[in-house]
């Protein structure tokens, strides 16, 4: 997925090119290549140029902050924030806590593009159109990041158990964070009905993602197993499912799944949605793991039997192991397709980060304004998948650090 | 054939057993997972009052298609609708694939491009349209590009022959007489022809070490005819506005159809240029170095030697693309272009037939996706390595 010369191979260059260089070797190498710069030059320019005059003169940018704890939690009641602020702050801890603890052999934690990165993340939170409490709160999350990151790393060095402990503390609070945002148990309830903005595409993206995951790799296992009846019962699932579409088996868990459970039964809404999401990632997932499992020599298998381990012995802790870290790219690429499906869930008639700005552009004061929102949106969802690819290839080369 | 030691060994150890039963349960759980939904199901569909059966697609259908390659009105009956539907969807998958094949090559060979500006624009055109949600990007067409367009009024006017306003898009378009099928007929055949001569310029430069030069002119000329056919023989309607907001000739696409289009052929595209650049990558060095110290000019060489090898691994994976364009298709829902999905919606909600309807879906779907494997699979047969 990276994006490299083909020259990637060839010894690097080791003459230094000047700016008269680079540009002649790369803009204007013959005269072909000099009219096409020439011409791209032109397109972009005009192109920018239009940019730039529409966001500054024709967008009415209004519509952002003045819907933007819209686009963030929908028609989540104002009076119950505090609880999506609480859970904010769990999770930009814990990220902060794993990202020291990950990071507790580099020998400087706040190196300079970090500290740089930090410097800008709070000028961005400060300068959010937000009351100013909110802005405080933003700020309180860098700072718990910062500090979560600081305290794991001093913990970690001592502790090297850590670790697990930190993977427990995630699963601990996806329940807290789903508590405190529905409510119940000391809380008053919030209907799931007002769920919400970038918040519920996240919590249906993420479950949706943590239940998908095992249902894949016992897919991609039993197409691969060898008894012929899971086999079977496999491939009819992993196809039938891939062969159509995502948006009939999102109505199909809308409309069907009450028909198919006993009368009395009712499932939630978004519910549904995650079972359907679930079930259609599932098969794709399937094949990702597949892919990794086939390129597993037949010799790690055999080595495996006469080293006496059973089959599930030999799945879970040889061959699987190896298939997963093969197929990282791929998995990850579809977690990303995930996330991007999330927006289906506006068509089913959740208010998700599209489906809300679909209700907000539905409002006459705000007609017409598309092109702004959608731009911001896009912009949400573009950071989220980037930082997941980004993320992916980092995790890639480290697992690999050690064949290459 | 069982030995007296395998006797010995205890039943919960022995292989065979655990194959037959976990194959046994596997087989139980399924039919009992079955039996409770298919007996829910009949309860269900018992107490609304339903009979599971397709013969309400004979009765009249009573809502109207926005657009349909065949006249189609209320009356008709469902299966008309649903057939409506299903050639729609037709329509903007083989237009789409043509598309956005051509897009994604085009962005795919840009990214091994000498000038650094269009590498960079590959390669930010790809990071955008892949980390951006289909749909958003269909809302952003539909809603934000395409009903941006002025009023028919002040319509907008590009090169004297297409028209873009909010009442649709006209493009030139050739007029439906006898004289167009029979130049079509003449196109195909010399294209027939033109591949013969081809395939026997490439083998006359292979094995006899031939310039190729007389095909070449052969080749040229039959391209010339072609083109002077296509622009003079085919009868092109320029599309013409006759007064303010009137347009008249061509072809007039809807905005529904020209959003989707559009949403589908970028989105798409994006994925095939990393298909088409992890292709030509995965093609190694030595071949390059090979083919050039052969002697073969760099066209040559991407067109005789790393061309072919990348299609090997390009065309498995854009089987799997277009499958992709088709299901995507259905997202054309969502702004109102009726395809197969969204004339199905209507027709659940008008019956309360869920089951049927997604039956009906499920084999338009399916079918669709098995004719694109077959044909992809026979030319991927073409290209693969023919191994002695």
């Amino acid at each position: 997925m990276t994006t490299t010369t083909p020259t990637s191979s060839a010894p690097p260059d080791i003459v230094q090119l000047g700016p008269i260089a680079w540009l002649h070797k790369n803009l204007f190498s013959s005269w072909s290549n000099s009219i096409l710069t020439i011409v791209i030059v032109a397109l972009l320019l005009n192109f920018l140029r239009g940019f730039v005059v529409w966001v500054t003169t024709t967008a009415q940018w209004e519509v952002i902050p003045l819907n933007l704890p819209r686009f963030m939690v929908g028609l989540y009641p104002a009076n119950q924030y505090w609880r999506i602020w609480i859970a904010f702050g769990i999770i930009t801890a814990l990220a902060g806590l794993s990202w020291g603890v990950l990071a507790r052999q580099t020998a400087k934690l706040f190196s300079l593009p970090v500290l740089i990165g930090i410097g800008a993340s709070c000028v961005f939170m400060a300068l959010v159109p937000v009351p100013p409490l909110y802005r405080l709160m933003l700020l309180a999350g860098v700072a718990l990041v910062v500090a979560g990151a600081w305290v794991g790393r001093q913990a970690g060095r001592k502790l090297p158990a850590l670790g697990r402990w930190v993977s427990l503390a995630w699963f601990v609070s996806f329940f807290v964070v789903l508590w405190l945002i529905g409510g119940g148990l000391f809380l008053r309830n919030v209907s799931s009905n007002d769920w919400g903005g970038l918040m519920l595409t996240l919590i249906a993206a993420i479950v949706s993602i943590v239940l998908c995951f095992p249902a894949g790799v016992v897919l991609a296992l039993g197409r691969q197993s060898s008894l012929p009846v899971v086999r079977w019962f496999s491939v009819l699932y992993i196809e039938l499912i891939r062969g159509i579409p995502l948006i009939a088996i999102l109505f199909m868990g809308q409309v069907m799944l009450p028909l198919f459970l006993s009368p009395g039964a009712r499932v939630d809404r978004i519910l549904r949605a995650i079972v359907g999401l679930t079930l259609f990632s599932a098969a794709y997932l399937a094949e990702n793991v597949r892919g990794g499992l086939q390129a597993i020599p037949r010799g790690q298998t055999e080595a495996a039997n006469a080293l006496g381990l059973n089959t599930p012995l030999t799945v879970g802790l040889v061959v699987l192991p190896q298939a997963l870290k093969i197929s990282i790219p791929a998995i990850v690429g579809q977690f990303i397709s995930l996330f991007q499906d999330t927006t289906l869930l506006a068509v089913v008639g959740l208010v998700e980060l599209l489906g809300i700005s679909r209700s907000i552009l539905a409002n006459p004061q705000f007609l017409g304004r598309y092109a702004e929102v959608y731009l911001f949106i896009g912009i949400i969802y573009w950071v989220f998948c980037y930082t997941m690819s980004i993320a992916s290839r980092r995790l890639e080369r480290q697992l690999n650090a050690g064949q290459r | 054939m069982t030995s007296p030691s395998d006797q010995k060994i205890p039943l919960w150890r022995d292989e065979r057993f655990w194959r037959i039963l976990l194959q046994a349960l596997a087989v139980v759980g399924v039919i009992i997972a079955i039996l409770i939904f298919a007996g829910n199901l009949s309860r269900n569909m018992q107490q609304r009052g339903i009979q599971f059966g397709f013969a309400f697609l004979r009765n009249p259908a009573g809502f109207s298609i926005g657009e349909t390659l065949f006249p189609f009105l209320p009356n008709e009956p469902y299966f008309k609708a649903l057939l409506a539907g299903i050639l729609n969807t037709i329509r903007v998958l083989l237009v789409g694939i043509v598309l956005t094949t051509i897009l994604g090559s085009a962005a795919g060979i840009a990214s091994f491009s000498e000038n650094w500006l269009l590498r960079q624009i590959s390669r930010v055109y790809v990071e955008i349209v892949r980390n951006t949600p289909l749909l958003l990007q269909l809302f952003f067409w539909y809603f934000a590009v395409f009903f941006g367009l002025p009023a028919p009024q002040n319509q907008l006017e590009w090169f004297g022959s297409m028209y873009l306003s909010k009442a649709g898009v006209s493009i030139p378009w050739p007029q439906n007489t006898p004289y167009l099928w029979m130049w079509l007929a003449v196109l195909l055949v010399g294209a027939i022809a033109a591949l013969f001569v081809w395939r026997q310029r490439v083998k006359l430069m292979v094995e006899q070490g031939a310039s190729g030069r007389s095909q070449l002119t052969t080749l040229i000329a039959m391209g010339v005819i072609a083109l002077l056919i296509v622009l003079f023989g085919l009868g092109w309607q320029i599309p013409e506005s006759t007064a303010p907001g009137l347009v008249q000739g061509g072809l007039r696409l809807t905005l529904e159809f020209s959003a989707l289009l559009a949403g589908l052929v970028f989105y798409t595209g994006g994925f095939i240029a990393e298909i088409v650049r992890a292709g030509i990558q995965s093609v190694s060095k030595g071949q390059w170095e090979a083919a050039r110290s052969l002697g073969l000019q760099s066209g040559l060489v991407m067109r005789l030697v790393v061309f072919p090898q990348a299609l090997r691994v390009i065309l498995p994976a854009l089987n799997s693309q277009y499958q992709n364009l088709a299901k995507n298709s259905s997202l054309g829902f969502a702004i109102a272009y009726p395809e197969v999905y969204s004339v199905a919606n209507t027709t659940y909600n008008q019956t309360g037939r869920p089951v049927e309807v997604f039956l009906l879906l499920m084999a338009a779907f399916l079918l669709i996706n098995l004719v694109i494997t077959i044909v992809m699979n026979q030319l991927n047969r073409s290209v693969q390595l023919k191994e002695r």
